[in-house]
């Protein structure tokens, strides 16, 4: 699949603004949120602006935006609307929790409630996301359960992270949110790592002969000629693929940015006394790093998922 | 709605018989020369005369090699919308833009609804959907609603653009909803099938297979050399032919 920039920046940016508000709902609810409001202007507003810039991304790469408002009406049957309808409901109590704990700093019961609605509807949009990918039976890769708790976790990893920043930043410290992304992001590792295992161990599916309904058990089906000498939309679309040794590569990448530098960082913290610059620095690189690894990760969410299409278009399996 | 209905009266649709099909592209051709002043209209070229010439099209023609050396054949492979009667294009569709007919079970698109995401081309396993980069929205194969419903046209050519046209008689067009229908017996005598029923969607157009054929080249290899001339071998000349 074309791993297309606009989703790539709005799954991440909307992931980490979605994820900061399921955490920051839950832990006011909890009353282990500081009602401070420095940091809770950086929080809700970092969060806000991800989550909306994601969305904006997300619309401006429609082939009609202005007509991006009728998306929300089939949530019966399409997860990408009910995505839409679970992401704009989200905003009116996230802003009503933010008004609460940014400008009269207050964590008192209403203010609470709503950032627990707030994490709720959160945890809905995150989740139609992973459904969007996950209910594509033409992608076989996607058509696997562990996307969508992929996308929740991943969400949940980026947001804790960032979470764990503000919270430095503002001077404060809770063992709870500075101890969160070490198993969130482990979480994440352990999660990615499977759905890695199980597209590298596909067995059956769809093959050429499938697609075609041609040749039996042991015989070949091989593209002869293609219907067109230039790439159509098709091809473009659902035919990019990329090389496996890159795909290796990137991985690793992933891997070393998104899940082992954030838990390395996040848990040596622990042994620095205070609130000190090191401190500070260490979490903020944690926060870009597995952002930086979670938008490797998701472009290789693309590139790796090979459409069934492709088996007119000579492959042999998906 | 985006749902699609769970009954439609009819199921109309195509069997293409890969027996026949001679791989010559008319079919592609005159569908494009229809529908690009028809329902979806235009079925935009970009850089057409270019190096890099490409467009909308609604039906592509494959040729597939199916296994090797003697035994091994070439068989040309028409590919467009199947219509299917459970549709995950139809059902993705966030805006109702894309919808199937409880009429005639056709599955089209209302481009004034479409936001272009594109999202039906992804969740359908065969490529039966292309973008229109101009006109920012999705376009597919209507079975030429705009001719089999046309009284403006004879009878006679009341029928998908692609079928009007070919040469070798391999394209059908009909209700394959009705077990009793010319294509619906076509299709249980040739023992036409689906393409990919795992992937669930129950598509309506069948494919017939290409039938089995005469291998001429095994004839007469196991029984040793014929002998070369006398009666014997006028004997084994005749029965040989």
């Amino acid at each position: 699949m074309h791993p297309a920039y606009s989703v790539i920046f709005f799954t991440v940016s909307s992931g980490i603004g979605f994820g900061l508000i399921m955490l920051a709902g839950v832990f006011a609810g909890l009353g282990r949120l500081p009602a401070d409001q420095p940091l809770a202007l950086m929080v809700m507003s970092f969060a806000l602006a991800t989550a909306v810039a994601g969305l904006m991304s997300s619309a401006l790469h429609l082939g009609h935006p202005e007509r991006a408002w009728r998306a929300f009406s089939q949530w019966r049957t399409s997860w990408l609307s009910r995505e839409g309808v679970a992401a704009v409901l989200t905003f009116p109590p996230a802003l009503f929790f933010a008004f609460g704990w940014g400008v009269m700093g207050d964590l008192s019961s209403p203010y609470a409630c709503a950032g627990g609605i707030a994490a709720v509807l959160a945890l809905i949009t995150v989740l139609c996301t992973g459904m969007i990918y996950q209910s594509l039976a033409a992608i076989r890769a996607w058509a696997n359960p562990l996307v969508t708790p992929g996308y929740i976790i991943m969400a949940l990893a980026t947001g804790s992270l960032w979470l764990a920043a503000a919270m430095r930043m503002t001077g404060h410290y809770d063992p709870a949110i500075a101890h969160l992304p070490f198993a969130t992001v482990l979480a994440a590792w352990i999660i990615k790592g499977l759905y890695w295992w199980r597209i590298d161990h596909h067995k059956g599916g769809p093959t050429a002969q499938s697609a075609t309904g041609l040749g039996g058990e042991g015989t070949s089906v091989k593209l002869l000629e293609a219907p067109h000498t230039q790439e159509n939309f098709v091809m473009r679309e659902m035919g990019y693929h990329v090389a496996r040794r890159h795909a290796v590569r990137l991985r690793r990448f992933a891997q070393a940015f998104g899940f082992a530098l954030p838990l390395v960082l996040t848990e040596s913290l622990l042994v620095l006394p205070g609130n000190g610059g090191i401190a500070l620095t260490a979490t903020l690189i944690a926060a870009l790093s597995g952002t930086i690894g979670i938008s490797v990760e998701r472009w290789l969410f693309f590139a790796e998922a090979r459409h069934a299409v492709t088996l007119y278009y000579g492959a042999q399996r998906v | 709605m985006t749902d699609y209905p769970a009954l439609t009266d009819k199921a109309l649709g195509l069997v293409i018989d890969l027996d026949t099909c001679v791989g010559c592209h008319a079919c592609a051709v005159n569908c494009k020369e229809w529908n690009t002043g028809g329902h979806s209209a235009p079925l935009t070229d970009e850089d057409p005369y270019g190096a890099d010439a490409t467009g909308v099209w609604f039906n592509r023609i494959h040729a597939f090699e199916v296994d090797e050396g003697t035994a091994g054949r070439t068989v040309h492979f028409p590919r467009s919308c199947l219509h299917c009667a459970e549709p995950a294009c139809v059902t993705v569709c966030p805006t109702g833009a894309s919808y199937k007919r409880e009429e005639d079970g056709i599955v089209l698109v209302d481009e004034d609804l479409c936001i272009g995401c594109k999202l039906c081309s992804w969740a359908c396993p065969y490529g039966a959907r292309e973008y229109d980069q101009d006109a920012g929205v999705m376009k597919k194969c209507t079975m030429c609603i705009d001719r089999i419903y046309n009284e403006n046209l004879p009878e006679a050519e009341r029928v998908p653009a692609c079928v009007s046209t070919c040469p070798a008689n391999a394209r059908h067009f009909g209700d394959l909803g009705d077990p009793t229908s010319e294509v619906s017996i076509l299709v249980a005598e040739r023992g036409g099938y689906d393409l990919m029923p795992e992937m669930g969607m129950k598509p309506t157009n069948k494919y017939l297979p290409p039938r089995p054929r005469a291998n001429t080249c095994d004839q007469g290899e196991d029984e040793g050399p014929a002998p070369a001339s006398g009666f014997l071998g006028f004997v084994d000349r005749v029965f040989s032919r």
